[in-house]
């Protein structure tokens, strides 16, 4: 692989997982409870896809990468003040719903034709990342259309590890069932690689990088064309929060053996 | 009259995996309640075979696959496969179990086949003027909707351990075989076999009737100002062998590795609960040195009785997520629970 790749990483933006979610209805389906008010950070899963992409850029001269997102411009504005100081890409933003209640199919139409209006892309070297689901639908359809879209037939799902082997092509480890993983070889590009977590931490801050980044990222924003990513054919009913509230025995004052022996009973019950 | 066919595929031995009676137990339920036809199924190897195992179901057709180029769980040829099949039944309805090979191919089928599709469905109803509402989860666990949808045909992806799975007689399903145009370039991708990760044993165990998770705490100085991990393996490895119980991890246990910091050698992402990790289906659940903040606890959303021990009674568990927390040191507690095992 000479040239290097061309990766094109689709992620947007999420609810802080510490935050309170409260549904609310709205004209457009289910909300959340002044969802542009809370904070942001970008979808896990992507993040982790973001900096595989990021990794193999760097190893593979020539390589360049793409971060396409869907979201309200505004919303994806703060986000990239942390995102963009993590690795180096180009942000093609969508403005839009990133609404969990979206329905996945529209989202893969807006973000198959953000991809396919990149200048000089070149399928031949192109690989779509993106997290295997979203923190926030986690349905886990997007990529896939996305690539069925663009006339991508490889396909990984849950991939942990990308190798590229010196004769060509790469290696895949995939989630399957039971703790295992499914290993493939793909001839090369183009592929779809839904990312789970990967294998490299999450990079430190690099104040040059997002400075870099910035340059690019703020006239994208202004350009940000608008996606209707609605609910789509979805006549959403009830939208609630489960109530789970369970009625907690604390044991304080015991001794392990005690508390030993009652759950010994327990797992034996 | 409108067709719910139950989508299913065999595993590596010809056998149908338990997800796929399940679904098959939704797809009948479904039928039934609208007054559809039912139909069946099935690709992968020894299709036609494992088709004669749910022969009883009281489909009115049988449909499979069992090309070898359907062997492996490979993308371009199942959602290729799973294409013509669907058009072959003629189906409105389409459900299917949530596996790793059905959740990869079936989004991209359902662009091929024009539909719509849902996945991690865990309820599902059907009245007689053949609409259906679904309901499952957004946000990760943490809030619950309900929907339905005109569009036909749609497919829906059930999450595994929600129906029962189908039992019946056995017999000739007289299968009709979907004969498939696989692309060429459909086999730039050769699956070269499954590989467990780099850990001393399989702890990941979906069927297990106890979920054991060990947060970062076992990885912290002790009272001795010194942490004990080697003494936290040898615990939890101990525990894990006597009860078969599955493993899961906190975030931060499995980030701490991913860190490069010393931890237990035997815990991988793949153990991750919760937020941004798996939300596993068991009777039971005991975590330890875990606090049982909202990111973690979703993962707990689908475990029946849990308990925790902790060393802080104002954790997280303590506030109407567990059923009992034990305040304790859980390095006793394990220690004394591994002699009574």
């Amino acid at each position: 692989m000479t040239d290097g790749f061309q990766l094109v990483v689709c992620g947007s933006l999420v609810p802080d997982p510490l935050q309170t979610l409260e549904p609310v209805s709205t004209p457009q389906g289910p909300g959340l409870k002044n969802e542009m008010m809370l904070p942001s950070v970008l979808d896990p899963w992507a993040a982790h896809a973001l900096y595989e992409a990021a990794d193999l850029a760097k190893r593979f001269p020539g390589s360049k990468v793409w971060l396409v997102s869907l979201g309200p411009k505004a919303k994806l504005q703060q986000l990239m003040m942390t995102v963009a100081q993590k690795v180096p890409f180009e942000l093609i933003a969508l403005d839009g719903s990133a609404s969990g209640f979206t329905d996945a199919l529209g989202v893969a139409e807006a973000l198959a034709g953000a991809i396919e209006a990149i200048p000089g892309l070149d399928k031949s070297r192109l690989l779509v990342f993106g997290g295997c689901a979203s923190a926030s639908r986690d349905a886990g359809v997007t990529l896939q259309v996305v690539g069925e879209r663009l006339g991508i037939r490889d396909q990984f799902v849950g991939v942990d590890m990308l190798t590229v082997r010196p004769e060509g092509g790469f290696e895949v480890l995939e989630r399957i069932e039971g703790g295992q993983y499914q290993v493939s070889v793909c001839a090369g590009a183009p592929a779809v690689l839904a990312w789970a977590t990967g294998n490299l931490p999450e990079p430190p801050n690099n104040p040059q990088i997002g400075m870099a980044n910035m340059r690019g990222v703020m006239p994208a924003l202004q350009k940000a064309k608008p996606a209707a990513a609605g609910v789509g054919g979805m006549a959403y009913g009830d939208v609630e929060l489960p109530s789970q509230k369970r009625q907690t025995r604390i044991v304080k004052d015991a001794t392990a053996d005690e508390i030993a022996r009652e759950i010994v009973e327990w797992i034996k019950a | 009259m409108t067709t719910v066919l139950a989508l299913m595929h065999t595993q590596e031995d010809g056998s149908l995996p338990k997800a796929a009676r399940e679904a098959l137990t939704a797809a009948s339920q479904l039928a039934a309640q609208s007054g559809a036809a039912l139909s069946v199924g099935v690709i992968g190897k020894g299709a036609s075979a494992a088709a004669d195992t749910v022969a009883g179901c009281g489909a009115a057709s049988f449909w499979v696959i069992g090309d070898e180029a359907v062997y492996p769980a490979r993308y371009a040829t199942d959602a290729a496969a799973v294409t013509a099949l669907v058009k072959a039944a003629g189906a409105q309805i389409v459900v299917a179990p949530g596996s790793s090979r059905f959740m990869r191919c079936l989004p991209g089928a359902s662009y091929r086949l024009g539909a719509v599709i849902d996945t991690h469905i865990v309820a599902q109803q059907a009245a007689p003027d053949g609409s259906v509402r679904v309901q499952r989860w957004f946000y990760r666990q943490r809030i619950l909707g309900s929907f339905s949808r005109a569009a036909r045909p749609w497919l829906l992806v059930v999450d595994s351990g929600v129906n029962a799975p189908w039992e019946g007689a056995a017999g000739s399903a007289s299968a009709q075989t979907v004969e498939v145009a696989f692309a060429e370039d459909g086999q730039r991708t050769t699956v070269t076999g499954a590989r467990a990760p780099a850990a001393d044993a399989q702890t990941i165990r979906p069927d297990a009737p106890l979920l054991f998770v060990a947060g970062a705490g076992w990885t912290k100085k002790q009272k001795d100002g010194q942490p004990h991990i080697a003494e936290a393996s040898g615990l939890i490895q101990t525990f894990l062998g006597k009860t078969q119980a599955s493993l899961g991890s906190s975030k931060s246990l499995v980030d701490i590795q991913s860190e490069g910091q010393e931890t237990l050698h035997f815990m991988s992402h793949m153990n991750q609960i919760g937020q941004t990790g798996s939300t596993p289906r068991h009777p039971k659940g005991l975590a330890t040195c875990c606090h049982g903040e909202e990111p973690h606890a979703v993962g707990w959303r689908f475990i029946n009785e849990r308990r925790a021990v902790n060393l802080d009674p104002n954790c997280g568990w303590a506030q109407g997520k567990a059923d009992v927390v034990y305040v304790a040191d859980a390095f006793d507690v394990m220690a004394r629970v591994n002699e009574l095992l």
